[in-house]
């Protein structure tokens, strides 16, 4: 308590534009997972995923802040995978935290948004992509920066119909994230008119790097002809062994090859590779998705402060939630959050390793309002009604 | 064999353009191209350093100034033979800047770092570094040469500097992402457009209060491709000229009334302007498109398409005879 009223008064001496200074403190809690066993080990995922960027927007809202009198700091709360989280977001609640920005488990989510509901408490969903979380899930405290399976696999729909390449096939895997995936793009398609001619099931558990050249042609023989094979492999488990070894030469779409992704280190344009270079060369790796997400969401709520002058979380809450709300995202396109359920409404990038193929909502694809609201569940559609009642 | 005799004989000429000259950077070809702004062909095209933005002309025309933003270099070039005579210390990931009206002074955003940049062009030294706000971008600076603004587009502000002390003496809030900064001629007003925030606010210098803030609409164009970017006074300072990106649009402000008089299409992805000397023409760098679209002054309408590099991004004019 007494060191941050020191950097806040420090903050005072230092800026000769404001005479007050106001300082933020928004709050880092993960749920640290175990993540699933995979055939490949090599590329594991960074221990910051996620923190890096909400690292990189702090520090680009304190620069800010630095001209607007608003000073900002980040607690961070880590819980193991085995810790029970909800009682560590107690204690930072308790604590006074109430700008939380959230890398947990849907389950956990639901429980913290439950747990704070009522109380003048701002929960930023920077990780989740689970659709019933802005659905028939949702809570009015709880804002998504990261998109949702729907508006990634709608990304992806409109791609293939844009390039009419409607002949489709699925081999998806066998976990729950494969199966949501897998039921992602089933809906996308039926959404945009295609659909899938066959699919198969991805069910083996023999070590493919071994044996994938032999395996994979045999597998895939019996599907019909098809312009692409859509895959569904969330946690990057064997779909990896499909590309080059199908029966067919065709490209894969979904978790391999073309992949629609809220970031990724090859998002080059619109300012990005600003973003991409203190990103790097803050962290010393490439910017992800989970990373794009928490940094969002540290971007929004600076913005929120500066054009508010406000540190209260209803008032920035309402804000964010405004027509008036505009998020500068390096994606070519202004950001801002849906009101009918928290969504941060974003552009999807269409990418493989090496490029942007193309930038979804794809050109043609028309909305009434917006059009990067063809892209996810859609407020006539939307079964989220919490954000309908006062809070 | 003649012709090639000739070209070399006028190659050799010191410090004389042929005609007058649009010169236009090229960002992703490393390249800058050079437009006969009579023939409206380009005549020829010189290498630069890596993605090569900024580019302006000393105000006697001696050398061109371009920033070479991943060789994190200023180069200085002699427009009379392409030749690179040295680089000015520029700091990081040089964007945008511009020189004072002494000519002597440049103002340089270093986009990576968040500082304003001022180098002595003389003496080749670095005279001050501002901290700015994230992203320095938009630089401007007064016809007196006593104030210079850049503006930062990721904390959205134009930064007011003092150009005795080059301390910041006001910042001013605008709306998302300000790429460009521009003073009325007559040094009354500033104009700073918001990329994102899809506006232009004008400010009065005097007060630094804002006057007006300028919104656009197109038939048929979605309003979050409405992204105004480069700025540019007429010749005669009534109208002002604002490039809205990806919009593929001028729009043609009255500088007095904020009015938006109309539209002009362009190219796509347009970034910055400049007039020919003779006033008579306005040249647009259309980044996507890979081109320069010619607008005539007085009927302004495009009157024709110049290929250059990829993606142009700026561009400033040279006299004839310089």
């Amino acid at each position: 308590m007494i060191r941050s009223f020191l950097a806040a008064s420090c903050l005072v001496a230092a800026s000769s534009t404001q005479a007050i200074a106001v300082d933020i403190r928004i709050d880092w809690l993960e749920h640290r997972q175990i993540p699933p066993p995979i055939l490949s080990n090599l590329q594991p995922d960074p221990l910051t995923l996620g923190i890096d960027g909400a690292r990189l927007g702090l520090a680009d809202i304190s620069t800010t802040g630095k001209f607007t009198g608003h000073s900002y700091h980040i607690v961070t709360s880590v819980v193991a995978p085995e810790d029970d989280f909800i009682a560590a977001a107690r204690q930072a609640v308790n604590n006074g935290a109430q700008l939380l920005i959230v890398d947990a488990p849907t389950d956990d989510l639901l429980a913290l948004a439950d747990m704070v509901a009522g109380r003048d408490v701002v929960i930023f969903n920077v990780s989740d992509s689970d659709d019933a979380l802005r659905d028939a899930q949702c809570r009015s405290n709880v804002l998504h920066t990261t998109p949702s399976r729907r508006m990634r696999a709608d990304a992806l729909a409109q791609f293939l119909l844009w390039r009419r390449w409607d002949d489709l096939v699925m081999v998806a895997g066998t976990s729950p994230d494969d199966i949501a995936w897998a039921d992602a793009m089933r809906a996308a398609l039926h959404k945009f008119g295609l659909q899938i001619a066959a699919e198969k099931i991805w069910s083996f558990d023999a070590n493919m790097r071994r044996a994938a050249t032999a395996e994979v042609p045999l597998f895939t023989q019996a599907l019909p002809d098809h312009d692409l094979m859509l895959v569904a492999d969330e946690a990057g488990d064997f779909a990896r062994y499909l590309a080059y070894n199908t029966w067919l030469a065709r490209p894969l779409a979904g978790s391999e090859g073309l992949q629609p992704v809220a970031w990724s280190d090859v998002v080059e344009q619109h300012g990005a590779a600003q973003l991409q270079n203190r990103f790097r060369e803050a962290t010393g790796r490439a910017m992800r998705a989970d990373d794009f997400g928490a940094w969002a969401a540290v971007a929004a709520l600076g913005e929120a402060v500066t054009r508010t002058g406000s540190a209260d979380p209803a008032e920035l809450r309402a804000y964010m939630l405004s027509d008036a709300f505009r998020l500068a995202g390096f994606l070519g396109t202004p950001l801002s959050f849906r009101d009918w359920n928290g969504q941060l409404r974003q552009p999807i990038p269409l990418v493989t390793e090496r490029a942007v193929t193309a930038l979804a909502p794809i050109e043609g694809f028309l909305h009434q309002f917006n059009e990067l609201d063809t892209l996810g569940a859609d407020r006539p559609e939307s079964q989220c009604t919490s954000f309908k009642e006062p809070t | 064999m003649i012709r090639t005799l000739l070209l070399g004989t006028c190659l050799c000429l010191p410090y004389a353009a042929l005609a007058d000259e649009i010169w236009v950077t090229n960002e992703m070809d490393d390249t800058v191209s050079v437009i006969d702004a009579g023939t409206l062909e380009v005549v020829t095209t010189y290498a630069t350093g890596e993605r090569p933005r900024g580019i302006t002309f000393s105000r006697d025309f001696s050398v061109v100034y371009i920033c070479a933003s991943d060789s994190d270099a200023v180069q200085v070039m002699d427009p009379n033979t392409g030749e690179i005579l040295h680089d000015l210390p520029s700091g990081e990931d040089p964007e945008q800047f511009v020189i004072a009206p002494d000519d002597r002074l440049l103002y340089i955003a270093n986009e990576d770092d968040a500082i304003t940049t001022v180098v002595d062009t003389q003496t080749r030294r670095v005279v001050a570094q501002i901290d700015v706000g994230v992203e320095p971008e938009g630089m401007g600076i007064s016809p007196d040469g006593l104030l210079q603004v850049t503006t930062s587009e990721t904390t959205n502000m134009a930064h007011w500097i003092d150009t005795q002390t080059h301390e910041i003496v006001a910042n001013s809030l605008v709306d998302s992402r300000p790429r460009h900064a521009e003073f009325s001629p007559d040094g009354a007003d500033l104009w700073v457009s918001s990329e994102i925030g899809g506006t232009v606010t004008v400010f009065d210098v005097q007060t630094k209060a804002e006057k007006g803030k300028i919104r656009f609409a197109l038939p048929n164009v979605r309003p979050e491709k409405l992204q105004p970017v480069g700025m540019r006074f007429s010749p005669d300072e009534t109208k002002v000229f604002v490039a809205l990106g990806p919009a593929n649009h001028i729009a043609v402000v009255d500088a007095q009334t904020f009015e938006v008089l109309d539209y002009i299409l362009v190219g796509r992805r347009v970034w910055h302007m400049e007039l020919s000397p003779d006033n008579s023409k306005l040249f647009t760098t259309n980044g996507v498109s890979g081109d320069v679209t010619v607008i005539d002054m007085n009927s302004l309408k495009p009157i024709k398409t110049v290929k250059v590099g990829r993606f142009p991004w700026g561009a400033s004019a040279r006299p004839t005879n310089q």
